[in-house]
């Protein structure tokens, strides 16, 4: 029997210890009215036979088309050691670290996950991370909410709005109003965005870079929103954090991110991993799992996990969240990553992609029609208004080998000839060229 | 050990990107730029697996030990999931990609996944559609409770409080707060749901209850027998049922919630559908529904067109929203499939069988050694107390030092001095022997020299942390000291 280990023997010698006759009458406490009516499931296969599936399931999809897609999610070269490390089974058949004695790795990896993360952002302190970077924008706007006791968000349009759809179905049930501020031409409108907080607001929440690739300071802002007692909340890409002024040069309440370019595979959307980091002051708001350094009897340094007074196994209902994992498993291969690449690395990693970027709206912009939406500086990412709509050149292009980005029409509706295109170490040089040939011949 | 922060020597690096890019300085204007790099730790590659290794060996994990911990179901990872989870044509696959062209052509595979592992939890279940979105446990709850709030508000009703029993986990009450409800109580008596404070409860707020959340087994792990009566008292109300599916390991192929009258489900695939628990994730909590709730799911949500290709359906008016980015943890939901693929209908009722047979052969012969408040058969889990003068924790940590991971403790609430174990199907009998041995030794000991107990754990990397002192000195990071 496939993972049981039982012999019949031993199965009988079992039943006779509990004092059943059977398997099934261990079961006769379930109402007979309850009791499955069918079950009708395939029959097991050989691992083989399992593993050919999925080979199979694979090869169908097509990952070797020329791929400009990002819109928050990114196709990196992850170093090979990532998997060696995070494929220890020690690590990943670890149960969360409750009996600290014997989960001191995990413990020490989170908390220096923890260290890296502050210091990437220039924060006081992060958490061990959680869900993904839409969860985390809704969980800082959570705290800014309980730590203010107001309910209006000021939240930017040029947000990522798949993150600011889950904001709305994660607030659907509280009394918190969620105030837009549109966006002009890719770009944060940011007198508007001051113009629209007063003392009524618990957080004006931006992205930098933001949804369409623009890179901005907020610093103003936050300073608006400091003045009225709110918190500023930002969003930022790690790998381009390497190199750009950090949330807390802008001196940000709270600072997230989504992980997932810290070591993550695509993996078709998960799992991924939320980053946050606040400044200390806000520390007993701070939702989910966070470890902290402690001593042992003997004085020797370990870590537990620490203000649990805030989570939902001891507060149940008045809890800070509901949040009871976290992603530890992914924030260790962020670790790992980030450990890997090193400072220079991970700006490096930036520079390379925003150069390639440079290079891609080079060529493309020389095409008829083809302009940025905005001259304004940006990083890996950047928007271009096409002659066309970016819909009907994106599914064209599919069909040449191309993902040639995400069309941001569907988001923003009048924005339908805007196509939304990153470049990441995996494109190469010559891509670019092939895309821009592509286009060319369509448009 | 000390830090990787602590091992870094500066200018030292891996130089993994190798680039003649121009620097960002170049690129962008000076005000756009951070004054100083990011203190990460400049490292070989060397010193970073070494780094890494050592900490590895500073854990227990299901590999290496055995982990009785009740409601986690800390069952063995078979490896071959790990295989087909990373496989290049899933991990390289980007999620936007299936929603880009005709038909989410060039993503075929990754959908028919995700529908197969639909079918088939919904038979497992006998529930009439799922969603992946939720990425844990306590994320599926929040979805599950918002679906039951947006099931009442199509009808125009407002309703806004959640029947919650005593010995549910913390995060019911947390996830349902989360949803903007009001938590009331239910009591419970001989560790079930007593009917008359349901009937007390609905009595005084009837119109006003969106549900209950039931873990079942519940978390003393014994059988809700009044599930006839209770999903009975909720349907004068339509309040509706639902059923936390943390201890699903208990029952499956037994009992469908569908069957039994649920209309929300949540499942842990980490724990029943075998996916590890990474040190405290990912996990993935994707949510059943009876039919008349779902309208409300999640989207999009993958079908299947007459010609058996597969495309992603967006158009959902009532859909309460999207709880996650895509279509959940793909690559758990991968894990989980290959999981059911391999047992088939047979191997899953096998687990919920010598799942309940290890729990009742443990827990009778701990019968004389622990104080177990319960005498009938148990599901899946059972709980015990610690035998007068010994506690909890001290027992916990002393098993630690005999190379067991510890049961969990102080959980369920409503019982003293609690040690809750869940041995799940995957492990011997020659297993639960020795673990019988080790906790009749340890109580032995502690009734002797309690001294012996209290000291414990010795044997492990550290000996016990003094989380108070943590707690007020919140050193949080490297640089917090």
């Amino acid at each position: 029997m496939p993972f049981i280990p039982h012999t019949p023997q031993e199965v009988e010698e079992m039943l006779a210890v509990v004092g059943v006759r059977s398997l099934d009458e261990l079961f006769a406490d379930i109402p007979p009215q309850m009791r499955s009516r069918r079950f009708k499931l395939p029959r097991g296969q050989s691992e083989a036979a399992v593993c050919a599936f999925f080979e199979d399931m694979a090869a169908a999809d097509k990952t070797d088309l020329v791929s400009f897609l990002g819109a928050g999610y990114y196709a990196h070269n992850i170093p090979k050691a990532v998997d060696a490390i995070v494929g220890r089974s020690e690590f990943y058949t670890a149960y969360t670290p409750y009996q600290a004695e014997c989960s001191q790795g995990t413990l020490q990896a989170i908390f220096e996950f923890q260290t890296a993360v502050s210091r990437l952002l220039e924060m006081d302190c992060a958490n061990a991370s959680v869900y993904d970077g839409g969860t985390a924008m809704f969980e800082a706007a959570m705290m800014a909410v309980r730590s203010t006791r107001r309910h209006t968000l000021v939240v930017d349009e040029a947000v990522n709005p798949i993150w600011r759809g889950m904001l709305t179905t994660y607030c659907a049930g509280l009394a918190v109003n969620i105030k837009t501020v549109p966006q002009r031409k890719g770009l944060s409108d940011k007198q508007a965005l001051c113009a629209a907080l007063d003392r009524d607001c618990a957080a004006v929440i931006v992205q930098n870079p933001n949804f369409f690739g623009f890179i901005e300071d907020y610093t103003s802002v936050f300073a608006k929103a400091g003045e009225l007692k709110a918190f500023g909340i930002i969003s930022v890409y790690p790998v381009m954090q390497a190199v750009l002024k950090t949330p807390g040069e802008m001196n940000a309440a709270v600072a997230v991110a989504e992980g997932q370019s810290l070591g993550q595979p695509l993996n078709f959307g998960g799992p991924y991993l939320g980053l946050m980091a606040c400044k200390k002051e806000h520390i007993r708001q701070f939702p989910g799992r966070i470890v902290g350094r402690a001593t042992d009897l003997d004085g020797k340094t370990g870590y537990v996990l620490t203000l649990q007074a805030r989570e939902q196994h001891i507060r149940r209902a008045k809890a800070t969240s509901n949040i009871c994992s976290n992603q530890a498993l992914c924030a260790l291969r962020a670790l790992v990553h980030m450990s890997l690449l090193g400072p220079e690395g991970l700006a490096r990693q930036a520079e390379h992609n925003m150069h390639l970027t440079r290079q891609a709206v080079k060529q493309l912009t020389a095409l008829k029609g083809v302009e940025l939406l905005n001259n304004a500086p940006y990083g890996n990412e950047v928007a271009l208004c096409l002659p066309e709509p970016a819909e009907q050149i994106v599914n064209a292009l599919i069909a040449k080998g191309f993902a040639a980005g995400l069309p941001v029409g569907r988001y923003y509706p009048d924005m339908e000839n805007i196509l939304l295109l990153a470049c990441t170490e995996v494109n190469r040089a010559e891509h670019i060229a092939m895309l821009a040939g592509a286009m060319g011949g369509l448009l | 050990m000390k830090t990787i922060f602590a091992e870094s020597v500066p200018g030292r690096g891996s130089r993994f990107i190798e680039s003649d890019a121009p620097t960002a300085a170049q690129m962008l204007p000076g005000e756009l730029l951070r004054a100083k790099p990011p203190r990460l730790p400049e490292c070989s590659e060397l010193d970073v697996v070494r780094h890494f290794t050592g900490l590895s060996s500073l854990n227990y994990s299901v590999d290496a030990n055995f982990y009785p911990l009740g409601s986690c179901t800390m069952k063995y990872n078979p490896k071959f999931t790990e295989y087909v989870a990373g496989l290049p044509g899933f991990a390289r696959l980007h999620p936007l990609l299936a929603q880009l062209g005709q038909g989410a052509s060039q993503t075929q595979g990754a959908l028919r996944c995700l529908y197969d592992a639909e079918m088939l939890l919904r038979e497992i279940t006998g529930m009439e559609a799922f969603t992946f979105q939720p990425m844990a446990g306590a994320n599926g709850e929040f979805t599950g409770v918002s679906l039951m709030a947006a099931y009442h508000r199509s009808k125009g009703r407002k309703r806004g409080r959640m029947l919650i029993p005593d010995s549910a986990h913390g995060t019911n009450p947390a996830s349902a707060a989360l949803a903007g409800l009001e938590i009331v109580n239910v009591e419970s008596r001989d560790g079930m749901v007593a009917p008359e404070a349901l009937a007390a409860h609905m009595a005084e707020y009837g119109d006003d209850v969106v549900g209950l959340m039931m873990t079942c087994p519940n978390t003393l792990g014994l059988m809700e027998t009044h599930l006839p009566e209770i999903v009975e008292t909720l349907r004068k109300t339509d309040a509706l049922l639902y059923y936390d599916g943390a201890n699903m390991n208990a029952v499956l192929g037994k009992m469908r919630v569908g069957d039994a009258g649920f209309d929300v489900v949540h499942l842990n695939l980490h724990k029943t559908f075998a996916t590890p628990h990474g040190g405290g994730g990912p996990g993935s909590g994707p949510v059943g529904v009876s039919a008349r709730l779902e309208p409300f799911l999640p989207g999009p949500r993958v079908a299947v067109r007459r010609d058996g290709s597969f495309y992603l359906n967006n158009n959902l008016p009532q859909s309460i929203g999207s709880i996650g980015p895509f279509y959940g943890s793909f690559a758990v939901v991968v894990k989980a499939l290959a999981y059911m693929l391999r047992l088939g209908g047979e191997g899953l009722e096998r687990v919920a069988e010598y799942a309940v047979l290890n729990a009742n052969y443990l827990k009778k012969r701990l019968e004389d050694v622990l104080d177990i408040p319960f005498a009938r058969l148990c599901a899946h889990e059972f709980v015990a107390s610690a035998p007068q003068g010994l506690r909890a924790l001290d027992i916990a940590k002393a098993l630690l030092d005999r190379g067991f991971h510890a049961p969990t403790i102080y959980f369920p609430l409503i019982v003293k001095e609690c040690l809750m174990a869940e041995p799940t199907e995957t492990e011997s009998k020659q297993t639960l022997d020795a673990y019988v041995e080790a906790l009749k030794e340890t109580v032995a000991l502690g009734k002797n020299n309690p001294e012996a107990l209290t000291m414990a754990p010795r044997r492990t990397p550290v000996r016990r942390l003094d989380e108070t002192a943590a707690a007020r000195r919140m050193t949080l990071t490297d640089d917090m000291e």
